[in-house]
């Protein structure tokens, strides 16, 4: 890969003057993204569904980006970018373009584990060459922070707040890459905005699978999450130094962990700072935490044994 | 030169998809609109068509891959019926606030519940203010002919707007009439080669698609959209002043059947219109002055030229084939009253609903239609303003 001050030469694709909140991760994660990109080799084209992100960088009669850019609507990134693709094989197969063109969906979690979930599966079922990016905040956070299936246990939202009966969601978050995994596609990643080389390199090696490809990325939002603003990346590098949030790959079928803390700190150092997890920290609340900790080192024990096992599909 | 086949109206609209070639289609199957992405896929299988067919997992995605697909630049068409039309409503809106051209058939048909496949108008009337221009046939015949029309007309620089051909669910989608299939090379120097605006794969001159719009913007948004929605009417007339030029078949707003000195009138759109012009003929030749109004165009509503075509009427009954829902009456009840409320005279106007979930509509009760406009004439006096034909039983 390029070296940083290089890579920093390069023509943004995404630009300034968008409207996310400060210190929200969207914009880095996307820089990184449009940065790998290997720009001088092919162009990207990208379709996003309705989110912070969308509402903030294309704003009529402003945009952010400096690339093609379809907005359609919250459910269906996946199947907008079916028809980008589609129409891009046919203008290929009628020599109405030489260039090579490279699409990128992107959505939060909202919009990939619940809503556009069918539309996502159905995507990758039928082959499209795209890559398809979550960025995942944990919760529906263009509306104001409401539950999704991939809000942790314990966490405070809108629509599953701390009381004095309940203590924040019940439920586990879902396991997307398990969910995607069983559509035996070639590549899929999970990355953080703190492992940027990592991040980097998983999207340059997606976007050059001639099929679907999927990239999960975690996405600390300041104003759901609560948490200051110069913390974000902070955030980030505690969930992944917890194993919250392993940054790992599956080629082919075959587990790759891509990061093994040297010294895996316990939850509560991720859990801490941020206010949607405060109660849990409060006294006769130990239990939630323990059972927190719990779920974390099923699934890090788990992907340990996937990788050890190099078993392939 | 074009030949005489005898195929079903599901059959037209392929053929019609096959002939224009669109660059993508994407399509969900449902009855009774299923054979037209069968039969697509099998004319690209044989060679007889290069399209990139998308074969999603839902109507939802049918019209969101439509759109993405129209977007990134090129023609596209999909087909649909009932409750897949219903799942993509959304979307719908989408892609006529886009401004994206795209043309679907749809073989209109009940919406659930109870679950029924058949024919009726529950589907497009409810979707018709989605932004769409609108085409409703009468046969396969004008199926086939709409549907090459409506290329024309959606892609027209001062409509940019997208339009759906529809036509009764098996009355017409699954009935083998013989029609007039035209000559392929003729078909596609009609519609000829389509240009997009501002496509999303002119990654040169990249472009924002689907921005969204807060309020000091939406507002003229949607107002330059109806803008290119009522633009369509003329342009409806031009296409079908091109289309009898180019194949002998000319086409305007509606059609009307023997209506020059008719003063008991049917306005009525759809499969029903045949068994209408049936009983008018027998009617006439007893001396009775019936007509009948074929609506063609239902969005862009011509009101005014409507309202004109019903000036000799002295009663005036709308079927609708789809229920009030709770509204004074049907759709099309509502609009055609609402347009002769300006005119000059205005007759009494009455509304039925028939041929729900598939429900036959035969000679005789099209027949007990007129013999109620003639008592209305004569005696002044409107029983009933709603009615029902062929239900179990007496409505209200």
């Amino acid at each position: 890969m390029a070296l940083l001050n290089e890579l920093a030469k390069k023509k943004e694709g995404l630009v300034n003057g968008h409207r996310l909140c400060p210190g929200c991760t969207h914009s880095v994660i996307m820089r990184q993204v449009l940065a790998a990109a290997d720009t001088d080799k092919y162009d990207i084209v990208v379709a996003a569904a309705t989110g912070c992100f969308e509402v903030s960088s294309g704003l009529y009669p402003y945009t952010s980006w400096n690339i093609p850019w379809i907005h359609n609507a919250f459910e269906n990134a996946a199947s907008t970018i079916s028809g980008v693709e589609a129409m891009y094989r046919l203008w290929k197969k009628k020599g109405r373009t030489d260039k090579d063109v490279r699409f990128i969906a992107l959505a939060s979690d909202g919009g990939t584990y619940d809503i556009g979930l069918q539309a996502l599966s159905g995507a990758i079922e039928r082959g499209h060459r795209f890559l398809y990016i979550c960025n995942d905040n944990n919760a529906y956070q263009n509306t104001g922070n409401q539950r999704s299936s991939a809000t942790p246990f314990g966490a405070s939202t809108t629509t599953s707040p701390n009381g004095t009966v309940l203590q924040g969601k019940s439920q586990p978050k879902k396991d997307i890459m398990s969910v995607l995994e069983g559509h035996h596609m070639q590549y899929l990643a999970q990355a953080s905005p703190s492992n940027w080389r990592d991040l980097m390199n998983k999207v340059k090696k997606a976007l050059d699978v001639d099929g679907p490809t999927y990239l999960n990325v975690i996405e600390p939002c300041t104003t759901g999450w609560g948490f200051p603003q110069n913390k974000s990346i902070e955030i980030a590098q505690l969930a992944v130094d917890t194993c919250v949030w392993p940054l790992y790959e599956i080629e082919e079928g075959k587990v790759k962990i891509n990061y093994k803390p040297k010294n895996k700190l316990p939850v509560e150092e991720y859990l801490k700072p941020q206010k949607r997890f405060a109660h849990l920290f409060k006294k006769g609340n130990e239990h939630l935490i323990e059972e927190f900790q719990k779920q974390t080192d099923r699934h890090w024990e788990w992907l340990l044994k996937r990788e050890e096992s190099g078993v392939s599909y | 030169m074009g030949k005489k086949v005898a195929l079903t109206g599901n059959e037209a609209a392929a053929h019609a998809i096959r002939q224009i070639n669109p660059d993508v289609v994407a399509a969900f199957p449902i009855t009774p609109s299923t054979p037209i992405p069968q039969n697509v896929a099998q004319f690209i299988a044989d060679g007889e068509m290069d399209t990139e067919l998308v074969t999603v997992e839902s109507e939802h995605s049918a019209m969101s891959a439509c759109v993405g697909a129209a977007a990134a630049g090129g023609r596209v068409m999909t087909a649909t019926s009932a409750n897949g039309y219903a799942l993509m409503w959304e979307i719908l809106y989408i892609a006529s606030g886009s401004r994206l051209p795209i043309v679907m058939a749809v073989a209109a048909r009940a919406l659930s519940a109870p679950l029924n496949i058949h024919g009726d108008h529950s589907d497009i009337m409810g979707g018709r203010d989605t932004g769409w221009i609108q085409l409703i046939a009468e046969n396969s015949q004008e199926t086939y002919d709409n549907l090459i029309q409506a290329i024309k007309i959606a892609e027209n620089k001062d409509v940019m707007t997208p339009a759906l051909g529809a036509f009764d669910g098996f009355n017409i989608s699954h009935a083998i009439e013989i029609w007039e299939l035209e000559d392929d090379n003729k078909v596609k120097e009609f519609v000829g080669e389509y240009t997009p605006l501002y496509p999303l794969l002119n990654t040169k001159e990249p472009v924002t698609h689907g921005a969204w719009a807060p309020p000091d913007w939406y507002f003229e948004h949607k107002m330059n959209q109806l803008e290119g929605l009522l633009n369509a009417k003329d342009v409806v007339v031009k296409v079908g002043k091109e289309f009898g030029s180019a194949f002998g078949r000319e086409y305007g707003l509606y059609e009307a059947y023997k209506m020059d000195d008719a003063e008991y009138v049917i306005v009525a759109m759809g499969s029903v219109c045949g068994t209408t012009k049936d009983v008018v003929d027998s009617l006439r030749e007893n001396g009775v002055k019936a007509g009948l109004l074929k609506i063609r165009l239902f969005r862009p509503f011509p009101y005014k030229e409507l309202a004109d075509a019903l000036s000799s009427a002295k009663a005036v009954a709308v079927l609708d084939r789809v229920s009030p829902a709770g509204a004074q009456g049907g759709a099309l009840f509502t609009e055609i009253r609402s347009a002769l409320y300006d005119a000059n005279s205005r007759p009494p106007v009455i509304n039925y609903t028939y041929g729900l979930g598939g429900r036959d509509t035969q000679p005789q009760h099209i027949n007990s239609v007129y013999d109620k406009l003639k008592t209305i004439a004569e005696t002044g006096k409107v029983d009933k303003q709603f009615d029902c034909l062929n239900l179990r039983g007496t409505w209200g």
